[in-house]
């Protein structure tokens, strides 16, 4: 590491701070856009990725999870009569009205699963199992909806589409993408409360488990070719299906994508502006360099090794502010994701940004002509 | 017979007919018309004239930071006006050292810093570099301030600094643009006793611009520009030139009886 780069970095303690504190602002904003986006992805297939299941089974034409539309029950049976299938378990998602304590009235998303089944279930429980919901009118809850719904504590009595029921536990994390949360109930309850009791409307999905063996691509081909009027993906397609419309085909993921882009050139310019001003400040120390001698590679490695550390210590001190910023995240609406996939690749970014950045002041410093030493 | 110091060395500089012109048409200045100049090894020559006269011009040609329009530069034996631009460079670090007006140290490195500084950039490095760094700067009389920033030096101080910079890297010619003009009369005749008796030491041909008439006796010789031209070339030892305590006295009075 040269000492000049170190000590034109580290001489001005203010100026650091100032650098220090663009880069980091650049960072944070950069993290936490790439990290709601990554949240509001991951959310909107949620309930696929956590299914266990292999294998969905879907009426034809539905593109995403939120509108799961009923079939019939026979289909279900014809799934389970499909060689390689090893469990088969139906599965309701529709819209519903949802009566608080106090009367007024919110959309929910019910999720109707058959509990111990091990398919389709909710997960991160809290001080609750799926059993819970094997109680008569036991429903599960998100901790992050309580106030929304209006209820405080396991017990707390709701209506749902005009029948009883009671919430029997609460989960954690599981945010829906759309205004409604997810409340879970036991299947046969998720028909009453969505008015769907006829055998031509008895299930939205079919989630399936391929038996041992048989490889779920295979088995979903088979299926394609038994079944008519559904359509069958393997859990991976449906998500990503999922996850493409709301974050490509609606406004919403495409804004937040924009905002993420916007951060990093935001990002970007900030660093960029910092590090010009930091070398606009020593353009006559650089000058003096050129006279001395100094190969123009010298001058970039000096620049280099200033953005480069520059990137690092931002990187380390926006990390520490991202984390916070993502754990109160977690009481909040709109879940932050930083995976170490993630964390890993905004220091390979904030790297990259700020030799980026670094090339407006080495293009000025290239230019500089050493005959400026001369000048008073 | 006394023998002028430089005589029987080794020509270092050999500048024959250099012209430089800036601009063209209307605009179009000539700061140097056919100035023929050769330095040899242990010379230290002075450069005068008034501003404009292309002072800091043949400098900067001489230390290959210009180019210039016309004429030839040898340094050293290296034909300079045919070496492409990006060769300048490697001749400016290998044999010139550079002392300026407003010294150019290097705010946030230390004294010592900045002299390993310009070993760093000939690529010396290591515990070496640092010795040969503040061996130097003990000779010219920076050993207790090896730690000291430029900020806390006064302007002899830097100067001194700057001329162990220039040296360090044992350079056959040493330019040096007004180093004295900035400087109180005690910090100027240190300098200028110090540029000379080190440039003497390690052999150096030293090309000086001043307009300090203090630092004439210290010449071997004396290099008149005007217009661009050279106007006259003098031996301060012919000329009688007063020691530098003359010539401040005689401008201390001057100053007194002026004010």
């Amino acid at each position: 590491m040269s000492l000049l780069a170190r000590r034109n970095l580290f001489h001005d303690k203010v100026r650091f701070a100032v650098t220090l504190t663009g880069i980091v602002f650049a960072l944070v904003l950069i993290i936490v856009q790439f990290g709601l986006f990554l949240g509001f992805t991951t959310t909107t297939s949620n309930n696929i990725d956590h299914s266990k299941a292999d294998i969905w089974v879907v009426f034809h034409g539905v593109g995403y999870f939120d509108t799961g539309k009923s079939f019939s029950e026979r289909k279900y049976y014809q799934v389970l009569a499909t060689p390689g299938v090893g469990q088969a378990e139906k599965y309701m998602q529709a819209f519903a009205f949802w009566k608080r304590p106090d009367g007024r009235v919110e959309n929910i998303q019910i999720i109707g699963f058959h509990p111990g089944s091990g398919l389709g279930e909710p997960w991160n429980l809290v001080k609750a199992s799926v059993w819970d919901v094997m109680e008569e009118d036991g429903v599960l809850v998100d901790e992050v909806y309580k106030k929304k719904l209006g209820v405080e504590k396991v017990g707390d009595r709701v209506e749902i589409g005009d029948h009883r029921a009671r919430v029997a536990g609460f989960t954690q994390g599981i945010r829906s993408f759309t205004t409604s949360p997810f409340v879970y109930a036991k299947f046969k309850n998720s028909l009453d409360y969505t008015r769907r009791d006829s055998n031509e409307a008895s299930t939205a999905y079919v989630l399936v488990k391929a038996a041992t063996g048989v490889d779920p691509r295979l088995l979903r081909d088979r299926l394609r070719q038994r079944l008519t009027d559904v359509d069958v993906y393997t859990t991976a397609e449906f998500s990503a299906k999922t996850r493409f419309y709301w974050m490509f085909t609606t406004g919403a993921g495409m804004a937040v994508l924009t905002a993420a882009l916007m951060g990093l050139i935001v990002g970007v310019a900030v660093v960029a502006q910092t590090i010009y001003a930091a070398t606009m400040d020593h353009i006559r120390e650089y000058g003096t360099l050129k006279a001395m001698g100094a190969k123009n590679s010298y001058l970039y490695r000096v620049l280099i090794e200033q953005a480069v550390l520059s990137g690092v210590l931002g990187y380390a001190v926006a990390l520490i502010v991202a984390h916070f910023i993502v754990k109160a995240s977690e009481k909040g609406g709109a879940v932050i994701l930083m995976p170490w996939s993630m964390t890993l690749g905004m220091l390979v970014l904030a790297v990259v940004m700020c030799i980026g950045a670094a090339m407006v002041s080495i293009h000025k410093v290239t230019k500089i002509d050493p005959a400026m030493v001369f000048r008073g | 017979m006394k023998r002028v110091r430089g005589e029987g060395e080794p020509t270092v500089i050999r500048a024959k007919n250099l012209t430089k012109i800036y601009g063209e048409g209307a605009t179009e200045l000539r700061a140097l018309v056919g100035v023929d100049l050769e330095v040899r090894a242990g010379e230290l020559t002075l450069l005068m004239g008034p501003s404009g006269s292309g002072k800091t011009t043949l400098l900067s040609i001489l230390g290959c930071i210009l180019r210039a329009t016309d004429g030839r530069l040898e340094l050293l034996g290296e034909e300079v006006s045919s070496l492409a631009e990006s060769e300048l460079p490697r001749l400016r670090r290998d044999a010139i050292g550079f002392v300026f007006q407003g010294f150019n140290l290097f705010p946030t490195l230390t004294a010592a810093e900045n002299v390993v500084l310009a070993l760093d950039v000939r690529g010396i490095r290591g515990a070496g570099a640092r010795k040969k760094a503040e061996s130097l700067l003990v000779d010219v009389g920076m050993g207790e301030k090896l730690r000291s920033f430029p900020a806390d030096l006064s302007g002899g101080q830097k100067q001194r600094v700057a001329i162990a910079r220039a040296l360090v890297g044992d350079p056959p010619i040493l330019l040096a643009d007004e180093p004295t003009a900035a400087l109180d009369s005690t910090s100027g005749k240190t300098v200028i006793e110090l540029l000379q008796r080190l440039a003497r030491m390690h052999g150096s041909a030293v090309v000086m611009v001043t307009h300090d008439p203090r630092v004439l006796s210290f010449g071997d010789r004396i290099i008149n520009l005007e217009d661009g031209r050279i106007a006259g070339e003098e031996n301060p030892t012919a000329m009688g030139i007063p020691e530098f305590a003359a010539v401040e006295a005689v401008a201390s009075t001057h100053s007194q009886v002026s004010s």
